[in-house]
């Protein structure tokens, strides 16, 4: 649920990057923060564990601009991707405006994909959202490493809507500016056609 | 209008004024150092006090993030949620209480308050605050109504979009 202030003029919208345990969603955060101007963002959060597992959630703000007098704010989350961490991550979908799902590529994390893409729409109705509804990309992470589910195949089981889809390698950081803008238009899109 | 199904959380100057003045006398009559705002999504609504080495949109996120968590646990052994939290550390201290139902209220404060008088001042202004958010909650659904809601984004273009990303 975005948030308008017309006294500070400003909006806030929320978006969570969900995936399977090590996928990539914390290293699309560490990119997009290590190559934005530091005016443009505030500091990195990750509860995580002491070896680098999401714990709760990692956060980032994001300042992108102003949209007709008003400044865009969009709010960065993860979900801990560890199976076990369910009721976390259905703490964090709450007011959520926006979707990211990261997929890890490679072959042997197929059913992970599948059993996390589950996971996310059953969680989100909980709450009484429909993922169908919502502004939600796809990115195919991982695409640089040797053992990758071809595209066609991942595109039929993890995105048969065909919702708008991006090859990426979250290390380099290819692909991943072009997934948080492609779900931020949306999510702006939304509110065109929500007022 | 805070459900799922509504599309924003919309704040207005005039309210937003209300609850600045609520928050400057609670911050006043409780001796605290900080005071703010944030809704359960972790949207920082508003701050007072010494707030200016304090990143306060870190504080208004993790905040919800353990209303969030403790509301969880609360869950878990049968309770609707837990409505007021504390944390004390050496020098500071946060007082965390739920208002409305939807919105949080966090104190901060030192030796020169105690938590007794934060208790007692924080009821008070919490009641104030419920009254402001009930008629925001108003308003916001009788402009939806009346059709005159319109936001800011309606007449946004592809190109204002990709303006933001150059």
């Amino acid at each position: 649920m975005s948030f308008i202030n017309y006294a500070s003029r400003e909006i806030n919208c929320k978006i969570v990057y969900y995936g399977p345990g090590l996928c990539g969603k914390t290293t699309n955060l560490q990119y997009i923060y290590q190559k934005t101007d530091p005016t443009a963002k505030g500091k990195m959060i990750s509860l995580a564990t002491e070896t680098e597992r999401t714990l709760f959630f990692d956060f980032l703000p994001l300042a992108l601009g102003e949209i007709r007098g008003f400044k865009t704010r969009f709010h960065l989350y993860t979900v801990p991707g560890q199976v076990f961490y369910d009721a976390s991550r259905k703490l964090i979908l709450k007011g959520v405006d926006g979707v990211v799902f990261v997929a890890d590529s490679q072959e042997e994390r197929l059913d992970a994909n599948i059993e996390s893409l589950l996971n996310l729409e059953e969680n989100l109705e909980e709450q009484g959202y429909q993922l169908e509804k919502l502004p939600f990309v796809m990115q195919y992470n991982k695409r640089d490493l040797p053992n990758v589910t071809s595209l066609d195949e991942l595109r039929k089981l993890l995105n048969p809507d065909g919702v708008p889809e991006f090859e990426a390698c979250a290390m380099t950081g290819e692909g991943v500016f072009e997934t948080v803008k492609a779900v931020a238009k949306q999510i702006l899109m939304e509110l065109k056609k929500g007022s | 209008m805070f459900g799922p199904q509504s599309s924003s959380f919309v704040m207005y100057e005039e309210e937003l004024s209300q609850i600045n003045a609520v928050l400057e006398k609670l911050l006043r009559e409780s001796n605290s150092k900080v005071i703010f705002l944030v809704d359960k999504n972790g949207q920082l609504i508003s701050s007072v006090g010494e707030t200016e080495h304090l990143d306060t949109t870190s504080l208004a996120s993790l905040t919800a993030g353990n209303i969030a968590a403790t509301g969880g646990l609360a869950k878990l052994i049968g309770e609707k949620e837990f409505s007021i939290l504390f944390h004390e550390g050496e020098k500071d201290n946060i007082h965390i209480s739920i208002v409305a139902g939807r919105v949080i209220l966090v104190v901060i404060f030192d030796q020169r308050s105690s938590l007794g008088l934060v208790r007692l001042r924080v009821k008070k202004a919490g009641e104030e605050l419920a009254r402001i958010f009930v008629e925001l909650a108003q308003k916001t659904e009788e402009l939806e109504k009346a059709g005159n809601a319109q936001s800011p984004f309606a007449e946004i273009t592809d190109d204002d979009i990709d303006n933001l990303f150059k």
